[in-house]
């Protein structure tokens, strides 16, 4: 017969400070946190610290000239050599600014519709090709392109030049059709309608219901409350996707490549058979080139990086704060 | 005698209103049908083309004629709308269609039990099939979601759970590392690890920048399950004592598991097909390949690359029946992700 001992534990002190295992887990959560910054700021220094080279170099001629060649003498060693990304440049903005003018109106009709005219049904459907359609690889369109879509668009640039010819983007010398920035600026706009489409919509649905309806009770047509309450509401949000857009544009390497006939020379006249893509000539030169070459190659790449960042991050500030106004 | 009031829907189409917009209908494929008999337009786009545009006409005009300026305008951005919703689902349609009707040819049971060791692209059919490149893309996803789903989890961690004072550049970099060109992420893993350290093409090169393009797609739609997680529940779990590790790990990360799953599914499915990268780094091997760290390995997406670029017709309808299986994959990744993510916090 023991006696019933009553054990009271000592009350745990109070403290502010967090325990051990919360600090290890704090920290290694930051840690996971910040990797997505280690990994852009290495993938800066590393291409740049490769390209190096060649950027001191060419100078500022690496994007201001169009040349690209390469000589080496038999044992490898660099004779000459001419990097000028001018060209590819041109031809990169070039292509996505079609793929964007062609883009966005589709984009944001097919957002009205899906917010404001589908039944729900619909609505739900459409959605799920939509993003469906955002999850193709890039390949599958650049084969699709190439193999079904080009005949086609081939033969509406040539009736956008007999027609619109006297426009001077629509003017060329040589009737070349084939494999145009146009051709490839119209494969680009097709994968970039899911993404804008997705934006756009998450933005015109934010619009204020209470202001919809005060609309519609002053007798407003759908479309007039449309133009009083939505488009106001979502341009910049608008424009933000459009440029999230664009950045995706510039960065498609495959599909582009597979539709886009790369000359080294700088070509403003969107219809004519000869483009140029930075993406594309890195898939172009890397299968042949001299350990001297591929730094260059790193240089462009750097160059595609920098140029996608800072679009994608003047697209990300706009749809954030428009995303906040709206509330 | 009762009465009993039947409302009314004043705003209901009336069997006139329905006649006309058959009359409208039918008029503009009519004249759809002539305008491309008597001008030199031709092909099935034009037809459509021309209905369209006949059809925004004739409503336009006719909302016009009957209720004035306002009701026109309203009618014509009906149309536009319908047109933009439509011209954007083409695509998809046509792109689906065409690779079921150009790839079923090439499928045969040959294709999954055979590598291309002793074939070329330009071989009969019969000859050798994707074996390697089922498994190399595989394996390919495998390291990726290995490597990719700690670190995204636990960034999506830090954005809804700790809040320090990185979340806003934090978030801001993701959103900026989901915009990085999968080009660029080969270059990087080239110049940063293939050339200095391995020297070598492997399939654990093409998984490394694969993890690069996989991390924001996992992050961000993991913060917005985590986000989901009601605030209660964080609370329960600090009031019974736990500490910030307990109530995560038991508490909020089982409650997400589904929508995290989902997360998980979505990046796999962005990667699943992603070239440029897997052509810069795994080399491409035609044989089945089980060791990711030595030796090249082929991938579905290098093989589609290599026999579309072959150019032959066998050559082609292997790249056809490449992009047929990789679509599927495609869909199955994509028809689970959303299955799971219909209900986006377990019970």
């Amino acid at each position: 017969m023991s006696t019933a001992e009553l054990v009271i534990p000592a009350p745990r002190e109070i403290v502010t400070e967090p325990r051990r295992s919360d600090k290890v887990f704090r920290g290694v959560v930051t840690g996971g946190g910040l990797s997505s910054l280690a990994i852009l700021g290495l993938i800066a220094i590393f291409l740049g610290y490769r390209g190096f080279e060649v950027l001191r170099q060419e100078g500022i001629g690496f994007i201001t000239h169009s040349e690209w060649s390469i000589s080496t003498d038999d044992a490898g060693n660099v004779l000459d050599s001419h990097f000028g990304l001018a060209a590819m440049l041109v031809g990169t903005i070039l292509c996505s600014l079609i793929a964007v003018v062609i883009a966005v109106p589709i984009s944001v009709f097919s957002a009205l519709f899906l917010n404001f005219y589908a039944p729900g049904w619909l609505k739900k459907i459409l959605i799920t090709i939509i993003d469906l359609m955002a999850a193709f690889p890039s390949i599958l369109f650049g084969i699709w392109g190439f193999l079904v879509l080009m005949p086609s668009v081939e033969y509406w640039a040539k009736l956008l030049h007999r027609y619109l010819g006297f426009i001077p983007i629509f003017d060329m010398q040589v009737p070349v059709y084939t494999r145009s920035p146009f051709v490839a600026g119209v494969v680009l706009s097709i994968m970039i309608i899911p993404i804008i489409t997705s934006v756009s919509r998450e933005i015109f649905s934010q619009a204020p219901l209470d202001r919809i309806q005060a609309a519609y009770a002053l007798g407003a047509t759908r479309w007039a409350m449309i133009k009083a309450v939505v488009i106001p509401h979502g341009r910049s949000g608008v424009i933000g996707g459009a440029m999230l857009g664009l950045g995706r544009a510039m960065g498609e390497t495959v599909a582009v490549f597979t539709v886009l006939n790369i000359v080294f020379q700088v070509n403003w006249q969107m219809l004519l058979g000869a483009g140029g893509n930075v993406a594309s000539l890195i898939i172009l030169k890397f299968g042949d080139a001299s350990p001297y070459e591929i730094k260059a190659l790193m240089a462009a790449g750097l160059i595609l990086f920098l140029l996608t960042l800072i679009v994608n991050a003047i697209a990300n500030l706009i749809v954030k704060t428009t995303g906040k106004s709206g509330r | 005698m009762t009465m009993t009031a039947t409302p009314t829907r004043p705003w209901a189409a009336s069997p006139k209103d329905r006649a006309i917009d058959g009359a409208i209908f039918i008029g503009s494929l009519l004249s759809s049908y002539l305008l491309v008999f008597l001008t030199p337009l031709k092909g099935k786009l034009a037809y459509f083309v021309c209905f369209f545009i006949a059809y925004a006409i004739f409503t336009t005009a006719f909302k016009g004629i009957q209720r004035g300026n306002a009701a026109a305008k309203d009618a014509l951005v009906n149309s536009l709308v319908a047109i933009g919703a439509i011209v954007t689902v083409i695509p998809a349609a046509s792109i689906l269609a065409t690779v079921l009707q150009k790839g079923l040819p090439g499928i045969s049971f040959r294709l999954f039990t055979t590598d291309m060791a002793l074939a070329t692209p330009t071989d009969p059919l019969s000859n050798g099939g994707l074996l390697h490149a089922i498994t190399g893309t595989l394996t390919l996803m495998v390291l990726a979601l290995v490597m990719s789903v700690p670190i995204g989890i636990l960034t999506a961690l830090y954005l809804t759970e700790i809040k320090g004072r990185f979340t806003g550049p934090i978030r801001f970099l993701v959103q900026a590392m989901s915009g990085v060109p999968s080009i660029v992420a080969g270059l990087f893993i080239l110049s940063a690890i293939l050339y200095p350290i391995t020297k070598g093409y492997s399939g654990f090169m093409g998984a490394l920048s694969l993890t690069i393009l996989m991390i924001p797609t996992i992050a961000r739609t993991s913060e917005e399950v985590l986000n989901l997680i009601p605030n209660d529940l964080r609370e329960a779990g600090t009031a019974l004592g736990g500490t910030q590790l307990r109530t995560v790990a038991m508490i909020v990360l089982p409650a997400a598991r589904s929508g995290l799953v989902t997360a998980v599914i979505l990046g796999v499915a962005r990667i699943a097909g992603e070239t440029a990268p897997i052509l810069l780094l795994t080399g491409g091997g035609d044989k089945v390949n089980p060791n990711a760290f030595t030796g090249p390995m082929g991938s579905l997406p290098y093989y589609i690359w290599k026999s579309f670029n072959a150019g032959s017709p066998e050559a082609i309808t292997r790249a056809w029946a490449g992009l047929l299986v990789l679509v599927g994959l495609v869909l199955i990744l994509f028809t689970s992700a959303r299955f799971l993510g219909s209900r986006k916090v377990s019970k």
